[in-house]
């Protein structure tokens, strides 16, 4: 683990009874960041991001936060903030008030107290809105009042619980870069707990995927989605079509598979630690899969028969039948306006499918 | 100094918030109970304060305990007062139910209101509720004698009486007891009542039920925690009464609040009335176990 | 349903009549210039007059609301800490005992509570002379006791359906858990504790049992000066002072009803408000 980590999660689990909320978690996050745990309700992201704010305890492990350890530190003294799901104001203060309280625990002037919370209104927008009661303003803006509280005190990380997940469609992805814009002007490390993949991708600048109480793979977005380190995380990201397949050897610095569901060999990009007669998975996403009606040149091909077709509208889904009766997921993007007749291929159409071997996945587990 | 508030912001607050009204509970409340408790075996003597244990009395005396069997006055008076309290809590049920359930079919506005007069007399004078029905009920006041002359209207010219016989009497116990205590059944039967949804109701009709059968099939058994509730805060206060039978009650066949504190009070037998308390509360202690035992439950199945 | 629900109304109607045709021929009676407590003598306002004068029904009227005052306010502090303890504190030594402690006084007979307070006050004050008489300090400490279970099962519902998550961000934002208590837990449960109180004021203005043991020589509450003249019958000067009793309460509570009304329909405006700023 890189010594210059700004948050250090070593090691750390915790269990409510016999159950496991978290297994043995270890990451590093650097200064500036902002990190995104994604996973389904359940996978422990909300139980690790309470235990950073100090609200449960570790069963075993460490956090170190800026080189000190957190062990035995309470939340109230943690340079740590939270952004809660529900947002948390405190319902008998205004917005101002919500704003300037955690500064009554700082020791400075009132002038620069005022100040303070008059920067964090004008940052999150709410200036005209100072006055008024949490009931008395929006969803939207309550989320910024409830930003601008967990900021007001300049913490050094800040974690954010499902920031959007209040919001509607249309809103959230106005707010999703107007967080990044804010993350970038104070320089905070966010974290942020989220079970949308979108959001985690949109706003993290690394990702940690969670699945039952560990973290599976922590890598920046495209590392997570093109280049997937086992099944959980090629499936949990974006949709993906897999296939049982056996090492025969390397050509030309490809690694050479036996798909039985093909019947044929195709290549994929190499990896190393697979040595030959392994067998490993072979996992293609949607739309690096090439659809057309005449065969294709090249070994990365296969012929099946289209038996479903789901338009979008800017694109369409196809399933299509292979001989062996497995089916493959694949995407067309529609180029060309016009009724059925311009699509790429039709119900029962004989088509190949075709991808390229830097684009396939090979997965061992 | 310091190390004094390091103790009050680590635990000692909580401390205190537990402490505080913990020493006050057992101070006044645990221990003059217990105190009770063990003045109900002590032996009464005509010393200052009346009562002794040991010397050339038994340590443990359980006469009082004895006589509350073996003495009619005190079999009489604890029947006495299991009966009205019983037969007030069925009246303040049949009454009761029909006006929590007309209050779930009021529109919303005269709801309110109306709720709010239910509730109005929860907070005027206890005392001056049974003092209003006092004035009803004597000899000469309107309530009674147009009651009279109903009833001698009615009823052959043989029946015929000068007034009623309402005061001083067990059925002006339990007509006091249910006016004052009906609030106490309304209001848990229509917290209830009110949390029904209309649509099982309509269900029910749709499927061929009558609205009398829709009663008994569906709102009834819905509403049987909320009877039992308002049952319970009926019965309770009502068997320990002491203001409504020294009011308008027979001083002939008094209910054991009474007993207990004219033993008290007048005889000056602090065991005997002590033995007499506990024997009430043991007799409290039942429903209320088993309303706790039944909600446990109902909980568990939730 | 559709059909209106002609017995249920019937019966909501004679129910209202049974509630307050008692109290109403109260009042009409406290204007009857007759001595006869029952029979009609003409109006008159007679009873009020000697009420005002009467120094007896002022002194008792004082001491209750002494009494009431102090009590309830001991009984709501104690009370308020006593439901924090059962809610907030999770388990401590004691907290079977402590619950059991908390309802017990609500289903003990009054009869009962009074009898063991008097004993005790009585052995207490042989054992260690204090206290010497009973009078205001024995009503009271008496009253507190019965009236602070009352408060704790109201705070006690209250915080029961509190959203926790506000004490947290609280304490993420680094208040200490008793600073939490100050400054959020209690401001936003005052309603409760506003309830509490009253209904602890009530409570000991209202009481008559407890009150009759716990009392000494000279310490004559209100309702135990109407328990003593009530017992012997029924006069037109207590259906004054009665009938001015009910009419305060009664006015106290309609005021407190449209009040919450008004707020209700605030609170509807600025969701309203709220909702177009979503806009």
């Amino acid at each position: 683990m890189a010594d210059d980590a700004f948050l250090r999660i070593e090691g750390v689990s915790k269990t409510f009874g016999s159950f496991q909320a978290v297994r043995d978690v270890s990451l590093s996050v650097s200064r500036g960041e902002i990190f995104a745990l994604l996973g389904g309700s359940g996978c422990g992201k909300t139980t690790l991001l309470r235990m950073l704010a100090g609200f449960e305890k570790p069963s075993t492990g460490r956090i170190y936060l800026d080189g000190k350890d957190m062990a035995g530190v309470p939340p109230w003294e943690r340079p740590v903030h939270m952004m809660f799901q529900s947002y948390a104001l405190f319902p008998h203060m205004t917005v101002e008030a919500n704003i300037a309280y955690g500064l009554k625990h700082e020791a400075i002037s009132k002038t620069d107290r005022a100040a303070r919370v008059r920067e964090m209104l004008d940052l999150v927008q709410l200036t005209p809105f100072a006055a008024r009661k949490p009931h008395q303003i929006s969803g939207g803006q309550r989320q910024r009042v409830a930003l601008a509280r967990a900021l007001a005190r300049q913490p050094k990380l800040l974690l954010l619980d499902e920031p959007l997940a209040a919001l509607d469609k249309k809103l959230r992805e106005h707010t999703q870069f107007e967080l990044m814009s804010i993350q970038e002007r104070t320089g905070v490390t966010f974290i942020v707990v989220t079970h949308d993949q979108e959001e985690a991708m949109t706003l993290a600048d690394r990702i940690a995927v969670m699945d039952r109480g560990e973290v599976r793979q922590v890598g920046s977005p495209t590392e997570i989605y093109e280049f997937p380190t086992n099944r959980f995380v090629a499936s949990f990201i974006g949709s993906i079509t897999s296939f049982e397949a056996e090492v025969r050897g390397r050509t030309d610095g490809l690694l050479r598979l036996h798909i039985p569901d093909f019947g044929t060999e195709v290549l994929a990009r190499d990896v190393p630690s697979v040595g030959e007669g392994q067998k490993v998975t072979l996992a293609l996403r949607p739309e690096k899969i090439v659809i057309s009606k005449l065969p294709a040149p090249g070994t990365n091909a296969v012929e099946g028969v289209v038996k479903d077709l789901a338009y979008f509208g800017k694109d369409s889904l196809y399933r299509i039948t292979l001989p062996s009766g497995a089916l493959v997921q694949a995407h067309a993007v529609n180029a060309r306006r016009g009724d059925e007749g311009a699509r790429v291929a039709d119900w029962d159409d004989r088509v190949w499918l075709s991808f390229d071997p830097a684009s396939a996945i090979v997965l061992e587990a | 100094m310091a190390a004094l508030k390091a103790w009050f912001d680590r635990r000692g607050w909580a401390d205190l918030i537990v402490g505080l009204p913990y020493l006050w509970l057992v101070l006044f409340f645990l221990l003059p109970f217990l105190i009770v408790v063990a003045m109900s075996v002590a032996t009464k003597t005509p010393t200052a304060p009346p009562f002794s244990f040991g010397g050339e009395h038994p340590w443990i005396n359980f006469d009082g305990y004895a006589r509350i069997f073996g003495d009619a006055l005190y079999v009489r008076a604890f029947l006495i007062s299991l009966g009205n309290a019983a037969l007030a809590t069925v009246f303040c049920l049949l009454i009761g139910y029909p006006m929590a359930l007309a209050l779930t079919r009021v529109s919303r506005s005269w709801r309110n209101i109306l709720l709010m007069l239910v509730i109005l007399p929860f907070w005027t004078s206890f005392l001056l509720r049974v003092y209003a029905w006092m004035g009803l009920m004597g000899k000469s006041s309107w309530f009674n004698t147009g009651l009279t002359d109903l009833w001698n209207w009615v009823v052959p010219i043989d029946w015929a009486v000068k007034s009623i016989p309402m005061m001083h009497s067990n059925f002006a116990v339990i007509l006091v007891m249910v006016y004052t205590y009906l609030p106490f059944m309304i209001l848990p039967l229509y917290a209830s009542l009110e949390r029904l949804d209309p649509t099982l109701d309509e269900a029910a009709l749709d499927l061929g039920s009558r609205p009398w059968q829709v009663f008994l099939d569906v709102t009834l058994p819905q509403s049987i925690p909320g009877i039992i509730a308002g049952g319970l805060l009926v019965f309770i206060p009502a068997a320990g009464e002491l203001v409504i039978p020294t009011l308008v009650g027979d001083a002939a066949s008094p209910m054991i609040g009474r007993v207990i504190s004219d033993q008290f009070s007048q005889a000056r037998d602090w065991p005997m009335a002590s033995s007499v308390a506990v024997a009430l509360l043991a007799i409290m202690v039942i429903p209320t176990m088993a309303y706790n035992h039944y909600q446990a439950r109902a909980e568990g199945l939730k | 349903m559709n059909r209106r629900p002609v017995f249920l109304l019937t019966v909501l109607g004679f129910g209202f009549a049974f509630f307050y045709v008692p109290i109403l021929s109260m009042i009409v009676y406290s204007f009857n210039a007759s001595r006869l407590a029952t029979v009609w003598g003409g109006f008159s306002t007679k009873w009020y007059m000697s009420l005002w004068s009467n120094t007896q029904v002022i002194d008792a009227l004082i001491l209750s609301l002494k009494i009431a005052l102090v009590s309830a306010s001991i009984a709501t502090i104690l009370g308020t800490m006593a439901a924090i303890a059962l809610v907030r504190m999770g388990k401590f030594r004691g907290r079977t005992l402590f619950s059991g402690l908390t309802t017990a006084p609500l289903i003990m007979p009054e009869v009962i509570t009074g009898v063991s307070s008097l004993i005790f006050f009585l052995l207490l004050a042989q054992w260690i002379g204090w206290p010497s008489q009973r009078g205001f300090t024995t009503i009271t400490l008496a009253h507190i006791t019965f009236s602070m279970v009352f408060v704790t099962t109201i705070v006690q519902a209250r915080l029961l359906q509190f959203d926790r998550t506000i004490e947290e961000a609280a304490m993420d934002l680094g208040s200490k858990p008793w600073q939490v208590l100050f400054d959020i837990t209690l401001p936003v449960i005052s309603p409760a504790i506003l309830s509490g109180w009253l209904l602890a004021f009530t409570i000991s203005l209202d009481d008559v049992v407890i009150t009759s043991f716990t009392t000494g020589p000279g310490s004559t509450t209100l309702p135990l000066l109407i328990w003593s003249k009530v017992k012997l019958g029924v006069t037109p000067d207590i259906n004054a002072l009665a009938t001015l009793m009910v009419v305060t309460v009664g006015l106290c509570v309609v005021i407190a009803g449209i009040v919450m009304n008004r707020a209700e329909a605030r609170r509807l405006a600025d969701e309203r408000l709220a909702f177009r700023a979503n806009g």
